[in-house]
This record gives C-alpha cells, sequence and structure tokens, in this order.
C-alpha cells in the first residue's frame, strides 16, 4: 500500500474514532479491576494491579444475582411477547389492504417518541390499585409500548420482501391465511424476527425509569441495582463498575449481531 | 420493492386482516392508551398521595393552570430547549466528520473496526452511561480533570457546579449519540453513486465542493431524521441525567423528565405532574406528526 500523508491522517482519524467511542466503556472495565484505592487516586491511575475482587464481591451479593435475574425475565418474556403479538400485525400491515392501515401503522410508530414519564405516572397508579407494585408482569407488559412497535416495524420491512408468489402459490394448494403466515412468513422471516428479538431486549434491558418507579424490593431490575449503589457516604465505585460492567457487556454483544441494522432499529425505519 | 399484491382479487376473507392485528392492537390499546385516559383524568384532579384524607377531588383546568404559570416547569422546558441546541450541533458535526472518515476510500481493516466500535455507545445501558459520568467527572479522581490538567487548565468541581454539571451531562450524551448521527450520515453518503462521486473527485480536489455539491443532498433526509429523533429523545432524557445528577445543582440539570418525575414520585403531587405529563404529551405529538409528515412521506 501506498503510504502519503493522507492516508497517515485517514488512518489516525480513524484510530480517533475508535477511542472516542470505547474510552468510558473502557474507563468502566478498568475501574472494575481496581482496588477503591486504585480508583480513588488522583490523580486517576492508567497502569495497576487488576484486582477480581470488584466481581467476587458482586456476585456474592444476592441483591446483583436477584437483579439480573429479573432483568433477564423481564426482557426475555417482554421480547418473546412482542414477538407473538408483533409478527402477526407485521405480516397484515405487510401484505394485507384495509381501511385506515396507514393511520394504524403511524400509531404503532409514534410509539417510539413518547417519554416514559408520561405513562410511568398513570400506570404506577393503576398498578397501585392493582396490586401490581413490584411484579415481573407490570415491566413486561409496560415494556410492549416500546417493544411491540419495534418488532411490527422490522418485521413489516422483513416480510415485504419475501415474493408474494409464495403466498399465492399456497393459497392455490388450499393453504388458509394462518397456515400460510406459520409455513411461509415465519421461517423466511426468521432473520428480520431475530433482529427485531434481538433490539426488543436491549431496550427492555437498559430500562430504568419505569423499572425505577414500578418497583420495590422484589424485582428490581439491573440497572435499578446499580443506580441504588450510588447513594451514601463512601460509594463501592469498583463494585458499581463491576456491576455496570456485567449489565453492559451482554447487550453490546447483542449490539455487535445486530450492528448492521443499529440504524434501522433506532429510527425505525426513518432512513434506508 | 413489490408492493401490489392480488388487490382485486385479494383471496383473503374481510375479517382477515382484523385477526392478525387485534392482538398487537388490542394489547397496545390497554397498556398505552387506557394509562394515558387515565392520566388525562388525575390531571383534572387534586391528587397528592401524602395527603389522601383530602381525598382527590375533581379541580377542572387548576393543575393545567398551575403549571403553565409555574415558572419552574417553563424553567425546565427551556432548560431542555438549551440542551438540544448545545448535544445537536456537536453531535452533527462530530457525526458527519466521522461518517466522511469512514466513507473514504482505503484503511479497509481500521475502517471496519471503527465502524463497528461506533456501536459500543449506542447500546450501552443510559443509567451506566451516567454511573460511568460519576466516575468521569468525579472532582478529586476523574479522568475529566487529568486530561484538563494536561493541557494546562485547572481541573474544577464539574457535578457540583451549574454550568460544570450541564456541561458534563451534555458530554455524555455527545459520546452517546454522536455514534448515531455518524451511522445515519454515512448510510446518506453511501447513497451517492459511485460514479458521480468519482467524476466529482476528478473534477475537484475541494473536499469541501465535493461535500457541498455532490454528497450534502443525499445527507438532508439524515440530517432531519437527526434534528427530529434527538428532540423526542431529548424531550424523553431521563436516566443518564438522574443518575449522574439528579436535576441538580439546585436546577442546573432539571430536564423535563427529571422534573416530571421529581414532582410525580419524590413529591407524590400526581394532579400537578399527570398535567405536566399530559402537555409534554401533545408536545411529543405535534413532534412526531411533523416526523411523520416530513420523514415517511417518500416512503408511502
Amino acid at each position: 500500500m501506498r503510504i502519503s500523508s493522507g492516508n497517515v491522517l485517514h488512518a489516525i482519524g480513524l484510530c480517533v474514532v475508535i477511542a472516542f467511542s470505547l474510552f468510558p466503556f473502557f474507563w468502566m472495565v478498568a475501574a472494575s479491576f481496581k482496588t477503591q484505592t486504585d480508583i480513588l487516586a488522583s490523580p486517576p491511575l492508567w497502569f495497576f494491579m487488576p484486582t477480581l475482587q470488584n466481581y467476587q464481591d458482586i456476585f456474592a451479593d444476592s441483591k446483583v444475582i436477584g437483579a439480573v435475574g429479573n432483568s433477564l425475565i423481564v426482557a426475555t418474556s417482554t421480547t418473546a411477547l412482542a414477538v407473538l403479538l408483533g409478527a402477526p400485525a407485521a405480516y397484515a400491515l405487510a401484505r394485507f389492504e384495509f381501511r385506515g392501515k396507514g393511520d394504524l401503522w403511524f400509531w404503532f410508530i409514534s410509539n417510539r417518541m413518547i417519554s416514559p414519564i408520561v405513562l410511568a405516572l398513570p400506570v404506577y397508579m393503576l398498578a397501585m390499585q392493582l396490586r401490581l407494585l413490584d411484579t415481573h408482569l407490570v415491566l413486561i407488559l409496560i415494556y410492549l409500548t416500546f417493544n411491540l412497535p419495534i418488532v411490527v416495524w422490522i418485521c413489516t420491512d422483513q416480510f415485504k420482501s419475501i415474493p408474494p408468489e409464495l403466498e399465492q402459490a399456497a393459497r392455490l394448494d388450499g393453504a388458509d391465511q394462518f397456515t400460510i403466515f406459520r409455513k411461509i412468513y415465519l421461517p423466511l422471516g426468521a432473520p428480520g424476527i431475530a433482529v427485531s428479538a434481538i433490539f426488543s431486549f436491549i431496550f427492555s434491558w437498559n430500562e430504568l425509569l419505569y423499572a425505577l418507579v414500578l418497583t420495590r424490593k422484589n424485582v428490581q431490575t439491573a440497572p435499578v441495582v446499580a443506580t441504588s449503589f450510588m447513594s451514601g457516604y463512601e460509594l463501592p465505585w469498583g463494585k458499581i463498575m463491576a456491576t455496570g460492567t456485567v449489565i453492559v457487556l451482554p447487550v453490546t454483544i447483542f449490539a455487535l449481531i445486530v450492528s448492521r441494522h443499529m440504524v434501522r432499529g433506532l429510527t425505525m425505519g426513518a432512513t434506508k | 420493492m413489490a408492493e401490489k399484491t392480488a388487490t382485486p382479487n385479494r383471496g383473503y376473507g374481510r375479517w382477515t386482516p382484523f385477526w392478525f392485528l387485534a392482538p398487537a392492537v388490542l394489547t397496545l390499546l390497554l397498556i398505552g392508551i387506557y394509562p394515558t385516559i387515565f392520566a388525562l383524568v388525575t390531571s383534572f384532579r387534586r391528587y397528592n398521595i401524602t395527603r389522601p384524607r383530602d381525598g382527590f377531588p375533581f379541580i377542572g383546568f387548576e393543575n393545567y393552570l398551575n403549571v403553565l404559570s409555574d415558572s419552574t416547569f417553563w424553567s425546565s422546558l427551556l432548560l431542555t430547549a438549551r440542551f438540544y441546541v448545545t448535544v445537536l450541533p456537536v453531535q452533527i458535526a462530530l457525526g458527519l466528520a466521522i461518517a466522511l472518515l469512514l466513507h473514504k476510500p482505503g484503511m479497509g481493516l481500521l475502517k471496519s473496526l471503527a465502524r463497528v466500535t461506533l456501536v459500543v455507545p449506542l447500546a450501552t445501558t443510559y443509567a451506566v452511561v451516567g454511573l460511568i459520568g460519576r466516575l468521569i467527572f468525579n472532582r478529586d479522581f476523574g479522568v475529566a480533570n487529568q486530561f484538563l490538567n494536561w493541557f494546562g487548565f485547572p481541573g474544577f468541581d464539574w457535578l457540583g457546579s451549574p454550568s460544570g454539571a450541564f456541561a458534563a451531562i451534555a458530554i455524555m450524551d455527545i459520546w452517546q449519540w454522536t455514534p448515531f448521527c455518524a451511522l445515519i450520515f454515512l448510510a446518506g453518503l453511501s447513497m451517492v453513486p459511485g460514479e458521480i462521486e468519482e467524476a466529482a473527485r476528478l473534477e475537484t480536489s475541494s473536499r469541501l465542493s465535493l461535500l457541498r455539491y455532490v454528497q450534502l443532498p443525499y445527507l438532508l433526509p439524515g440530517l432531519t431524521a437527526v434534528m427530529i429523533l434527538r428532540s423526542a429523545d431529548v424531550l424523553k432524557l431521563f436516566d443518564m441525567v438522574f443518575v449522574m445528577t439528579r436535576g441538580g445543582p439546585g436546577s442546573a440539570t432539571d430536564l423535563v423528565s427529571v422534573y416530571i418525575q421529581r414532582v410525580g414520585f419524590r413529591i407524590f403531587d400526581l394532579g400537578t405532574a399527570s398535567a405536566q405529563a399530559i402537555l409534554l404529551l401533545i408536545l411529543t405529538i405535534i413532534i412526531s406528526r411533523l416526523y411523520i409528515r416530513v420523514l415517511y412521506r417518500e416512503v408511502n
């Protein structure tokens, strides 16, 4: 390869981008391997003796383990439910013509824009009356408000790309609509369904406001517990950062899997 | 994409779409619309849980009048707007620079690596971004002050001073959402037909005129998307700010969602908070109508 000043600048620029993207993440992971003394060192230490103590502490802490378990239960259930409800709706939006389709479509999409605080208040009051506060169920249901639109959007897009001839052929063979959906659209649309499920999982896993407001002791999710360490006089920084790493790592891996679709998932297809 | 599907002879019953849609629509109605109506009703009541003895009487528009004449509410909206105009230009500029670097031919491996790492900020749990912010911007042992010292500036108490705290949450937001802009712009740049870009590169050596006359038209739809989506996101922004500053010091970082959360769940004035939430909802609906009008017109 030809080496010119342009190339060198380009390479430096790209390295800066990588450093920019990774630095806070790196700093958290580094801190999670530091002792409290090393974290409190001023100026901050870049080189230190790594320790696993923080991870031993959090894995021995039933609160953290329980919270990760709660997050898993909630995120998995809400994702499963979103796919179960959303995929058929996506099929209808992709293949059927009916009155009010445009409005319905926009309604699904506009759910992405709404601030969680708008729903958090009334849902809190309703959950209190129905004795649903501090249950997995209330979080699983409320997370559908953002997961369902994501699943519907991505799956509609995917189902539209399946050749309609397949469906017509199946219909000539006497297959009913539900069989067509199950035997043609679900298997052929599987990649899109998987991508939408991963997004739904990431968004549910990352959510804080609803979880903060709607849970107490029993079903606190991982972000809530991590946040709750942030009070008191001497903060257990190593433990906080280790918990943060444990929270962020799985979703980062998921996000890398769907990185090609990241923009699509975040904009709901506003840009191609 | 082939869109026309056997419209004249549909081959499905009139009610078929209904059966496929009903579960999703009914669920969203139940968990989305019903609570919204509940909030609307509450916004016309005096509803403070810490004073249940007063009951929850209907008081008409009193909550709304209180909110609209409450300077704290307006200043939280104003602060949200200020936050938006602070972070957005930086995110657009940095995002564009990154997109151009990633679009430039050559450096294949490093480029793919950079593109993949852009996903990391976007996926990081917003609450954890706040935790990291608390560590980075700590007065005594934060790395932000170390950076300042390296460049010969004195460190200061970021999270303890109003402008410092505002800058700190802005920086964390810029970190998290610049990649979003970069990826959108990158998608726009890759829409420029190869021959046109090649021809333009031969024609002019100025990167700026290439950007201005050839690439810009392809960037505009993405730019609109960024502007509208980020405005909705800033109105939603809660997790990171709550963890980093809880709206403080004073009300220096009291963005609108953080403020409403405090009125509702710290002061437990649910009537007032509901009125605020409904006003926020109206604002959001206006923005999302705009969004749909502008962005989805070509799609449908």
